[in-house]
């Protein structure tokens, strides 16, 4: 039997997490003397209350949802992949080659380009560490890790060194032609009376965020494939048993992970900066793994968490905007969060599952 | 009467919602042995572990010598003079016997004095209950047999007057067994005051003065043995009437199915485990392989279910089986006709997680009748799934259950059911009933029992061989990678078996049903 309902695993156990992260958020903000309700409400009217806000919000979450699922994934494999940062830079590359040297016609073509563009790069950078897992045992934290300082020092030589127009000061690609525009929420949600999304980055890469959701969803559940993907991330031993090749699904599994975190940078390269730039990712790849975490590993939960750390962000940046709390703190408050809801999940857990038991038997 | 060595009284103990020990009362007589005997996941283990000070009970009370006595930690039970002997050794593998023994009773920071103490102590020991080990030998290099004694010793040493045996006998040949009964004799005859936890009937009939049955958590009866019966006990540990030999003709076999020739097997830290075997199965007939094991029995099965690399030829049908290679994983294998229930349903033969729905097609998950265009049919798996759980009779029949969730023997169901019903050519079943409880044995028996008489050929694997002489219609026995015998499964015994497994072939003295007396064959290795 299980120790407890499946809704409070799934709801209660983040709720819980999530509210200690903000008492101790609280607590951080009160001891540099602001006032952590205020911050708060800051917080909320910049991500939440302003269409523009949610603007910034979904943006940022697009991101994260990419990125989540890749790490998503690759742990029903058991494998930890912390290359997403990485893997998302060469993506980027492989958007702003598709839509430099490509003549399209249309932004719904071009989308599609690119995102074959950015997820054949991301899944090529995954696929050196796979391989080296998958046959010589090496192991994937450490190299994905130190492939994603390859990635940047690649990135930064072709930007630099080739991509960089003739004449231009800083390390970025030249602007990519008006064709391949991406609408963003403004232009799809405005009409003339109300300009809604004003400025806002978040554009119709959103939707390809769901739909990967979806595709992942149908994937890891219903699929042969998923089925032995985690199969394999259970038990190692059992798959050797069932003819389920640990090879090939290292390799598949950070295949599919690989081009996910690719396909982040179709949103920043391509829907918001519209020229492939040093560092587009900011950090998002890692921002993937706390998604993942506090997301259980399930498209839907990595949805909701990465719009909770979109917000964060959001919020976050509100907050330096407006108060006198360094940008730094978001960075705290993030941190707690990813404490609360990932390290420290059992902290959380085993005193519910012993509470939920206890309950059970008085009721029995 | 003098006071009883261990007396319990009501004790308790719940793990969340599930009721280990339900008001336990016991009580032994000093200078006896005293068997506990009852089902997987009966409590016995738990009542030991209390009584060890490793769980604490939730009521009840602990007498020794008459004196109440809290037994918080296992240091408090060493002080009560109660000493364990664990199924799985607690023994430091590269330290001597010498170290390991005073290990955690060293006197003080320098440890010569200690060895020195030890070594006579030991000497005296060994004079008295004939514990004869080596003192300065390194506990690899012993045989398991021989590191049992290790663990013995280092209950006197610590002046133990109690000692529990938990299931001792599950890792040694029949000879070794009759060697630690043999000394466990002697002991009592000294007043010690054993407690032997086991499953098997057979060592409860023979050693023990007294048994207590437990069945879900509560001490269903303590009887004296000699007022009591092997149908017996099993009727109060099952709670109602077992079979305990399985009931089958005579087989029939037909063509040869499986045929191997000159398999050997290096495993990955580059040891031969498997040296050069000629076996064949037949349709209609269960091959049943008698072993200690780590004599390359497992390896066996690996290379045949196709996961693990061999050279050699093996023919299935009369078509030849890669030994290497994509050709030789488990897709290939089920492919060619051949099912298999592992040895170990927990690590191989079941995804813990999973659902009970999702492992009944587990290595089946190509075949194309469970697939639904690009998706597999979940629907179609689960109401599937519902039916199998029917058919094998497992409990509860709920396919969402998490395959973790179900006890052993359901565990075992799930992966016969799944095995069985692909209507395999040949059946490979490595320890069927390991930690599988009486009644579910008997419904696993006669499955197997039935496949036979479908004409299928079967290869079965296990330690147990009991379980072998009363199933198998043909017995190899293997030791040390090599096939030391093979015999009739009707015309032979444990005696005779015992002798091939420990790698003597000569069995004259043994054969034909009596077996011979003590008859004391050379140690066998640890591991092959």
């Amino acid at each position: 039997m299980d120790k407890m309902p499946k809704w409070a695993d799934i709801v209660l156990i983040p709720f819980i997490s999530l509210f200690l992260a903000a008492f101790f958020s609280a607590l951080v903000i009160l001891a540099i003397g602001e006032n952590p309700i205020a911050a708060l409400k800051l917080m909320v009217d910049g991500a939440l209350m302003r269409s523009a806000g949610w603007g910034y919000t979904l943006y940022y979450a697009t991101n994260f949802i990419f990125t989540g699922l890749a790490v998503s994934v690759a742990f029903h494999a058991r494998l930890f992949n912390i290359g997403g940062e990485g893997q998302a830079m060469l993506g980027g590359l492989g958007v702003a080659l598709a839509c430099l040297y490509i003549d399209w016609p249309h932004w719904s073509l071009a989308i599609l380009g690119a995102s074959v563009g950015a997820a054949c790069f991301g899944a090529l950078w995954a696929l050196i560490p796979a391989y080296l897992q998958a046959k010589r045992g090496s192991h994937i934290v450490i190299t994905t890790i130190m492939f994603n300082f390859i990635a940047a020092a690649i990135l930064n030589y072709v930007l630099v060194e080739l991509l960089r127009p003739v004449g231009a000061m800083d390390p970025a690609s030249a602007k990519f032609p008006e064709a391949v525009h991406l609408p963003t929420f403004q232009d799809m949600f405005s009409t003339e009376g109300s300009k809604l999304f004003r400025g806002a980055p978040a554009n119709v890469t959103f939707f390809l965020a769901l739909l990967a959701c979806l595709v992942v969803w149908v994937l890891i559940w219903k699929t042969r494939l998923g089925y032995e993907i985690r199969a394999f991330g259970e038990s190692e031993t059992a798959a050797k048993y069932a003819g389920i090749s640990p090879v090939r699904i290292t390799v598949i599994a950070m295949l599919i992970s690989g081009a996910l975190a690719g396909m982040m940078s179709v949103n920043t390269t391509m829907g918001e900066s519209e020229r492939l730039i040093l560092n587009s990712t900011e950090g998002a790849g890692f921002i993937g793994i706390a998604v993942a975490l506090m997301g259980r590993n399930h498209p839907f939960g990595v949805l909701l968490a990465a719009i909770l750390f979109g917000f964060l962000y959001q919020g976050g940046a509100e907050l330096a905007l407006w108060t006198s709390i360094p940008r730094e703190l978001i960075v705290v408050i993030q941190a707690l969060v990813i404490l609360f809801t990932g390290a420290l999940d059992n902290m959380v857990r085993e005193p519910l599952e012993k509470l939920f038991i206890a309950m059970r038997r008085r009721n029995a | 009467m003098t006071a009883p060595a261990i007396e319990l009284k009501g004790i308790s103990k719940a793990f969340g919602p599930v009721q280990a020990n339900k008001d336990i009362s016991i009580s032994v007589q000093p200078g006896t042995i005293h068997g506990i005997i009852g089902e997987n996941g009966a409590g016995k283990s738990t009542l030991m572990s209390i009584l060890y000070g490793f769980y604490k009970a939730d009521a009840g009370e602990i007498f020794i010598k008459g004196e109440k006595t809290l037994i918080p930690d296992s240091q408090a039970a060493i002080r009560a003079g109660i000493g364990m002997v664990f199924q799985h050794f607690k023994l430091v593998e590269n330290f001597t016997v010498l170290e390991n023994i005073i290990l955690g009773a060293e006197h003080g920071a320098m440890l010569n004095s200690s060895l020195g103490n030890a070594r006579k102590e030991l000497k005296h020991l060994a004079e008295e209950y004939g514990l004869n080990v080596n003192p300065d030998e390194v506990i690899e290099n012993l045989s398991v047999g021989h590191q049992q004694r290790v663990e013995i010793l280092k209950a006197l040493y610590r002046k133990a007057e109690i000692l529990i045996l938990d299931e001792p006998t599950g890792v040694l040949t029949p000879a070794e067994a009759d060697q630690l009964f043999r000394i466990l004799d002697r002991l009592r005859e000294e007043g010690k005051t054993i407690i032997l936890i086991t499953h098997k009937l057979r060592e409860i009939m023979e050693y023990t003065d007294t048994v207590s049955v437990m069945r879900r958590g509560e001490m269903t009866a303590t009887v004296k043995t000699s007022e009591t019966s092997p149908e017996h006990l099993a009727e109060l540990m099952v709670g109602r009437k077992v079979l305990l030999r399985v009931d089958k003709k005579p087989a029939e076999p037909g063509a040869t199915v499986l045929d191997i020739k000159g398999l050997r097997v290096v495993d990955e830290a580059g040891v031969e485990r498997v040296k050069g075997i000629d076996l064949t199965v037949h349709a209609g007939e269960i091959v049943g392989i008698a072993g200690v094991a780590g004599n390359g029995q497992s390896e066996l099965l690996e290379v045949l279910g196709g996961f693990a690399d061999g050279t050699g030829e093996i023919t299935m049908n009369g078509v030849a089986l890669p030994l290497t290679g994509h050709g030789a994983d488990g897709q290939a294998r089920r492919a060619a006709g051949i099912s298999h229930v592992p040895e170990d349903r927990q690590r191989e033969g079941l995804i813990m997680e999973f659902a009970a729905w999702e492992n009944t097609v587990f290595g089946y998950h190509h075949s194309p009748e469970i697939q639904n265009g690009l998706l597999m049919d979940n629907k179609g798996i689960y109401t599937e799934a519902e039916a199998k759980m029917q058919r094998f009779d497992v409990r509860p029949p709920d396919p969402k259950l998490a395959a973790k969730n179900f006890s052993g023997g359901n565990q075992q169901k799930i992966v016969l059911a799944r095995e069985i019903e692909r209507n395999p050519d040949l059946l490979l079943i490595g320890q069927p009933t390991r930690g599988v409880d009486i009644g579910a044995i008997e419904f696993i028996h006669q499955q197997v029992v039935n496949l036979r008489d479908q004409g299928k050929a079967i290869l079965l694997v296990s330690v147990e061989l009991e379980e072998i002489l009363s199933l198998a219609d043909r017995v190899v026995v293997m030791f040390d990678g090599h096939i030391t015998g093979e015999r009739d499964a009707a015309h032979t015994n444990e005696k005779e078996l015992g002798l091939l497994m420990a790698g003597i072939t000569d069995t004259s003295a043994v054969a034909n049903g009596n077996g011979g007396n003590d008859t004391n064959p050379q140690e066998v290795p640890a591991d092959g």
